[in-house]
């Protein structure tokens, strides 16, 4: 149908929140999340994209800045792209691929 | 785009950028430089020696399982020869602490490791659920924590094992440096840092091996080698962990993330600079240190700094503005000896001494955790005293005609 391998097709991946954040996600730590593969600008979805997806659409719990600060994580927060340092990938510009894992870890919850 | 070379064997995909200088590892060589790492601050301090007992104070989370895995690893591959068992405080929180005890227990078994538990109802006479409905839940962190300090000691005895090594990571040491930048507090500033606390009122000492590990990479750490931990808000402070210090120092390492050693480093150096007199005791290294670990209660286990701390900091801080202005004193609740032990203003040589009533060690004459209990068992509600009274049922009024006859007697 489309040539480009974020074309037509909806992006499947999967999400895990742990360290204490899947608290804020209805104590599942593992999430199927399917993003659509263009957004409305034309753009495939990047990770920025997904956080506020997240926040929209999955988090139950009303502090969202125990999650987001600033349109990004809250510090202390580290994000895991298929296990690498998002930092590694282009932080919250990298655009999503079908079957990837994206991990958020919390380091604030007690130890 | 292609992957990241790991700058250490340049053959697989770095996963990880470290925070204190940016290098890029792979998954194997970051597990085995943070391993490296933590022995060589081990072996650097010269922090156990052979055929030494030790017990590793565990709550089941991030720090501690961590701690415990590597201290497994590190005694096993360098034959340090130490005898490791792990201990954990019991606070007597029902669906808080009975999970990650679960999780303890179950690294007992992967560690292959003693396990001990000590709760707050047998030390004390008091669990933290019994606290809570006693005082409320604002407040109820000071008695948590302050009763931590002293179980992990008091296990340690228990068990006869003279030297207790805790989960403080980097993070946590940096936000105490901090604390006590901002309360002015040299003595416990110059005290603080050290890797080494001993308690004094036991021969039971102190050390946090993971004293220059990153909290991240402590969480990355555990995430790469699967470690089996648990996290949680503790039920009674859901809030606790946005402390003022702790999000001003993840907030300082997003932009500049060598900050946190930096800070550590430099509280050491400071620690060095502050006069022996104002320090406290000199010569032994027996400077009450264990009261100053931070009373972490506040979803950290294992006595962490916290969040606790540092909101009773700002109150007394608050509290002493307006008792300036007001010029009369103002009296905190649970904390009414603590003003006059607050090094604020004048700094002297704190002496240390032993609680009349425990024996732990203390600046004052009762220590702290029997002032707590005395506030407690005074005003324990009568409901309590029934169930703790396992005679026959007898009427509420005379029982708390006992109480108060048995009061007026002390």
């Amino acid at each position: 149908m489309v040539e480009s391998s974020t074309g037509g097709y909806p992006i499947p991946i999967t999400v895990e929140f742990t360290g204490g954040l899947e608290l804020l996600f209805g104590n599942e730590r593992k999430h199927k999340v399917v993003l659509p593969a263009q957004l409305e600008d034309g753009s495939p979805p990047n990770i920025s994209y997904l956080l506020g997806y997240l926040v929209d659409n999955l988090m139950q719990d009303q502090r969202k800045d125990m999650f987001i600060m600033e349109d990004s994580v809250r510090p202390g927060v580290l994000v895991l792209i298929n296990d690498a340092d998002w930092e590694l990938e282009g932080e919250d510009a990298y655009e999503l691929q079908a079957g990837d894992t994206i991990v958020f870890v919390s380091t604030l919850h007690g130890g | 785009m292609a992957p990241t070379l790991c700058f250490n064997c340049k053959e697989a995909r770095a996963v990880i950028i470290r925070p204190k200088n940016r290098h890029k590892l792979c998954r194997a060589c970051f597990i085995e430089v943070f391993e490296t790492e933590v022995h060589e601050t081990i072996i650097g301090t010269n922090l156990f020696f052979r055929g030494e007992r030790i017990a590793i104070g565990a709550s089941g989370g991030k720090d501690s399982t961590v701690l415990a895995a590597v201290m497994k690893t590190l005694n096993e591959r360098y034959d340090y020869g130490l005898e490791l068992c792990l201990l954990s405080i019991d606070e007597g929180i029902r669906g808080y602490r009975d999970d990650s005890l679960e999780t303890v227990k179950r690294n007992a078994k992967q560690y292959d490791m003693p396990l001990v538990i000590v709760g707050y109802g047998e030390l004390y006479g008091w669990t933290m659920d019994q606290v809570v409905e006693q005082v409320g839940k604002k407040g109820n962190c000071t008695y948590c924590g302050v009763f931590r300090r002293q179980a992990l000691d008091r296990g340690a005895t228990r068990l006869k094992i003279n030297h207790v090594v805790t989960g403080h990571n980097a993070d946590d040491v940096a936000e105490t440096v901090m604390m006590n930048l901002l309360r002015g507090d040299l003595p416990r500033l110059s005290r603080g840092t050290s890797i080494v606390t001993d308690s004094g009122a036991s021969d039971v000492k102190r050390s946090k091996p993971l004293k220059y590990a990153y909290e991240k990479e402590i969480v990355l750490y555990a995430h790469h080698r699967q470690l089996d931990y648990f996290s949680t808000e503790c039920i009674y402070s859901p809030e606790a962990f946005r402390g003022s210090a702790r999000t001003l120092i993840k907030d300082l390492e997003k932009i500049r993330p060598s900050s946190i050693l930096d800070i550590v480093k430099s509280g050491e150096d400071m620690a060095a600079l502050v006069p022996a007199e104002v320090r406290g005791t000199t010569k032994s290294k027996k400077s009450g240190a264990a009261e100053d670990e931070p009373s972490g209660g506040c979803g950290s286990q294992n006595g962490r700094t916290s969040v606790g701390e540092m909101a009773a900091m700002e109150q007394q801080l608050s509290a002493n503005e307006v008792a300036e202005s007001n010029e009369t004193e103002i009296k905190l609740p649970a904390a009414q000896p603590k003003a006059k032990s607050q090094p604020t203003k004048v700094l002297k040589a704190q002496t240390i001494k032993h609680c009349e009533r425990c024996n732990y060690i203390s600046s004052q004459r009762i220590c702290k955790a029997c002032l707590l209990l005395d506030g407690l068992n005074r005003n324990r509600p009568k409901t309590a005293i029934e169930v703790g009274i396992e005679d026959e049922e007898g009427s509420s009024t005379l029982m708390r005609q006992m109480e108060r006859a048995h009061l007026s007697a002390t």
